[in-house]
């Protein structure tokens, strides 16, 4: 299994250009920083489209003379029109989702941790993989293009339901921008696509001697799984882009069924339905989730036992779960179309698959406090971080119970109460493991330590940050405050809102200023931070037998060869609290980390 | 500590919202059990929000490193049983009640049943009333007219020249019986749009090219907010309708007086 390839030859990339090795590199470890670094802008990016959006709903109709002058198109005379309003929404959505959460946790940790977690020097199709991130700047340039059409950017929500989607007469936001708003989606899968190919293969056949799938680490599990997810869920969505596309485009009626009419003309399209749309959506869509947040479970599984200093708890029953949410995030989908109009016989079908996939998730929540029960825990900021994804994963997780009932989800369906939901369970609770991952993998991939004080300081302001900010939306769940909305001041029954969405505001503002020391630490320790060791943290896993930053290839001649499990933290009569996956069964413990990297290795 | 922190701050937030942002209040028939159920679900998913929240807190708290090793412990196969078990156990209980409850909000509405067709479009509801007659006549969109035919009803159709269209976005409501079950069959002009009424815990999507229907009874007289819950186009947030439920007399005078003479 172990090979090596033959253009990562030490040797040779030394004489790569700058060129070939940073911008157009086929090395999956700056592959992954790219697909990283382009993550965290977009992350800014979509943050900013967020205050826009709290600062509407924290003050509607409200004038803001300085962003009028910044903003003439969307903000014209300082008061933010309603298109914007939606393109700020939409696009919010769809950056965060696709262009921050899954190329960051697939792109950037995937294609940095497969290799090195399994003992191989790269991935096993490390041109494609270069072709994989390059097609993801493109799609990013086509989506933020369409915010300078005519029209704005597309406002039909991150879910795009035709025939709002389809007809670009329904609004301003249908013209021009929902159709870049497709294709950038559409050129973004592909890269998403070639990504798994690669990552499941790579785990199928790269892992180094020794290393049988249940040694795995369960970040690699997680990339695993989530890979083969992606390679099923998003052809379907892709499959759905293109007709989309088609109906806009090429007249035909895939979406749009006969008889429309929009203010007073009708629109020329028979045979449609819109149903199909939801149901392909959604096929993709919900898998989705679980392809941001299986990655999540597993970086903070190896993140709660390296600083727990202790075995994760019931190792099988994590996998197994895992797989068993995979396999059953198929079979959901539906429980986001109770109210849609689809048959009710379905609705019970889908509520009882939903329902199910809640057991796997609660054995995952408390296996990771078995894995804490009597751990020597040591708070570092990934740790911090870890803990605080257990927290979110929790509070989230728990409302999609109440949702996942349809007669209850009649009611709260398309309320502030599933954003609060899907805040918490999916993107707070990424995020904290993507921040978790980032302090812990840190050194391995820059060679220098973060700020661990910083960190602390970032970690409390974001947790205290998110509750403030997400928690009170379930209270506007409760009132009927419904989603996508540009002001509830009209209604009656969301009257006496208006403090509760001021503090919301107010903490998604604070909550945003907070991430600066994290950028601010970010970028100083990248250039000052002091120089990382081999292995920091005392992990188990192969990728901190590596150097700091691993060169080219990862090891040296001779690859690390696994004698064990990722989770040998404390065991009993060793000196040492942990032991290396490399460490050979019959070494006396207690032997320096660094001397158990693998055999004969040297620094290039 | 600050796990703790957030327990307490989760209570007190709800005991407050409890009184100032809570379900508005209910005034239907069926939003009664709805409403139990999702109060029974609230307290389960509360329990288990502070038990877990509590468990990880105290573990926190408790196994700090002071310089003691931790223990080698991965595998518990009675413990990792039970808390797969006792979910699970729970979320059937969950299903049970809630397939039954929905069974019943999507089962045939009563006979005697009000029956009426709401449409919704950018950015506004109409609805229509069968007449004397009781029956809704055809519909051909393509004889559609803002003024004089806003429902595009075919005037070839008998059933439908005593057809009562009413705007009830601007100019009316729509008129229903208190403890009268009604029918409400959706249609949508453009795009999608999802009736909801909060107060009586009814939401349908309006979905083009497809009539949809719900059955609900209101239970209280009164006035009451239709809102649009799917995102339609820039004016999504304006787009609301009103309800008036009356007694039955209140109802046939107000309807005799909309015949048109
Ligand atoms: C206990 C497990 C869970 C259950 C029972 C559950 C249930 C649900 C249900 C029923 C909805 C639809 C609500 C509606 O639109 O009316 C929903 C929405 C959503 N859920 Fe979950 N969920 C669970 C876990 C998760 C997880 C783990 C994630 C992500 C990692 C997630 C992400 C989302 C998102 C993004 C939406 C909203 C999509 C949208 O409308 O834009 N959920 N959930
Ligand atoms: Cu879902
Ligand atoms: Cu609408």
């Amino acid at each position: 299994m172990a090979h090596a390839l033959p253009h990562l030859d030490a040797r040779t990339v030394g004489e790569l250009s700058f060129w070939r090795r940073y911008i157009f590199s086929q090395d999956h470890k700056v592959i992954g920083i790219q697909y990283a670094l382009t993550s965290m802008a977009m992350a800014v990016l979509g943050g900013v489209l967020a205050l826009f959006i709290r600062l509407q709903l924290g003050w509607p109709g409200r004038s803001w003379p300085l962003l009028g002058r910044l903003f003439p198109g969307g903000m014209p005379e300082g008061q933010m029109s309603q298109a914007f309003y939606l393109a700020a929404v939409t696009m919010h959505g769809t950056i965060m989702i696709f262009f921050v959460l899954t190329t960051l946790l697939t792109g950037g940790f995937g294609n940095f941790l497969i290799p090195l977690m399994i003992g191989a020097r790269d991935m096993a199709f490390p041109f494609l993989n270069m072709l994989s991130y390059w097609l993801y700047p493109p799609a990013i340039v086509i989506l933020l293009a369409s915010f300078f059409v005519s029209g704005g950017a597309a406002g039909g929500g991150w879910t795009a339901y035709p025939p709002l989607s389809a007809l670009p007469q329904a609004a301003p936001g249908s013209g021009l921008g929902q159709t870049l708003w497709l294709v950038a989606l559409a050129v973004l899968i592909v890269a998403f696509l070639f990504g798994s190919l690669n990552y499941i293969t790579t785990v199928l056949q790269l892992r180094t001697r020794g290393m049988s799938m249940l040694r795995l680490p369960l970040t690699v599990w997680a990339l695993f799984v989530t890979a083969i997810l992606s390679l099923l869920a998003f052809p379907v969505l892709l499959a759905a882009a293109i007709m989309l596309l088609f109906d806009r485009l090429g007249g035909t009626s895939f979406f749009v069924p006969a008889g429309l009419l929009v203010g007073t003309t009708p629109v020329d399209h028979a045979g449609g339905d819109p149903l199909l749309w939801q149901h392909l959506f959604w096929f993709l869509g919900h898998p989705e989730v679980y392809v941001l947040i299986l990655p999540p479970m597993g970086m903070v599984s190896d993140i709660l036992a390296n600083n727990a200093r202790k075995p994760i708890f019931g190792y099988r029953f994590m996998v197994g779960s895992m797989v068993a949410i995979a396999f059953l995030s198929f079979l959901v989908w539906g429980h986001h179309m109770y109210t849609s109009g689809m048959h009710p016989l379905l609705g019970t079908a889908f509520m009882t698959t939903t329902l199910v996939i809640a057991v796997p998730s609660a054995i995952k929540t408390f296996n990771w406090l078995a894995t804490l029960w009597r751990g020597k825990i040591r708070f570092t900021s990934a740790m911090l971080f870890a803990l605080g994804f257990l927290s979110l994963f929790v509070t989230g997780g728990l409302t999609g119970i109440v949702l996942a009932q349809p007669p209850v989800d009649i009611y709260f369906h398309d309320t502030f109460f599933v954003v609060a939901h899907f805040h918490f369970v999916m993107a707070s609770a990424a995020i904290f493991a993507a921040f978790a991952g980032t302090y812990y993998w840190f050194p391995k991939m820059f060679g220098r330590m973060l700020d661990e004080r910083l960190g602390r300081w970032h970690f409390w302001l974001t947790f205290a940050g998110i509750y403030a900010t997400f928690f009170p939306m379930h209270y506007a769940g409760f009132m009927g405050m419904m989603r996508r909305i540009y002001s509830p001041q009209l209604y009656a029954h969301l009257q006496g809102l208006a403090p509760l969405n001021v503090f919301v505001s107010l903490a998604a503002f604070v909550l945003f200023a907070a991430q600066s020391i994290f950028l601010y630490n970010f970028f100083r320790s990248l250039f000052r931070g002091p120089r990382a060791e081999r292995n920091p943290w005392g992990a188990t896993t192969l990728e901190w037998t590596a150097p700091s930053p691993p060169p080219h290839g990862n090891w040296g001649p001779a690859l690390p060869v696994v004698q064990r499990w990722a989770y040998e933290y404390s065991p009993p009569n060793a000196a040492q609290d942990f032991l290396p996956q490399t460490a050979p069964a019959a070494v006396p413990v207690g032997r320096e980390p660094g001397a158990l990297g693998g055999d004969g290795e040297r620094r290039r | 500590m600050a796990l703790g922190l957030l327990v307490a701050g989760a209570v007190v937030a709800t005991l407050i919202a409890r009184h100032r942002w809570w379900l508005p209040p209910l005034a239907s028939l069926q939003g009664r059990p709805v409403d139990r159920l999702f109060l029974v679900t609230l307290a389960i998913i509360s329990a288990a929000f502070m038990l877990v929240q509590g468990l990880l807190a105290l573990f926190v708290w408790l196994y700090r490193d002071r310089g003691q090793r931790a223990s080698y412990w991965h595998e518990h196969r009675a413990l990792e049983l039970t808390y797969t078990i006792v979910p699970a156990v729970v979320m059937t209980g969950l299903t049970v009640a809630a397939a039954g409850l929905w069974a019943r909000i999507h089962s045939a509405p009563p006979p005697g049943a009000l029956v009426v067709e709401v449409r919704a479009e950018q950015f506004g509801w109409k609805a229509r009333y069968p007449g004397p007659d009781g029956r809704f006549g055809r519909i051909d969109p393509r004889l559609f007219s803002p003024r004089q035919n806003p429902f595009a009803l075919d005037p070839a159709d008998p059933a439908g020249q005593d057809d009562l269209v009413l705007d009830i976005s601007t100019s009316a409501a729509l008129h229903l019986v208190v403890n009268r079950p009604v029918e409400v069959r959706l249609r949508a002009k453009d795009v999608v749009h999802s009736f909801f009424v909060p107060a009586f815990r009814v939401k349908q999507d309006a979905v083009p090219g497809m009539v949809t229907r719900t059955w609900f009874t209101p239970s209280r007289t009164g006035t009451y907010e239709i809102a649009c819950a799917e995102l339609c186009g820039p004016l999504h947030y304006i787009m609301r309708g009103r309800i008036v439920v009356q007694t039955q007399e209140e109802f046939d005078a107000w309807l005799a007086a909309q015949v048109r003479p």
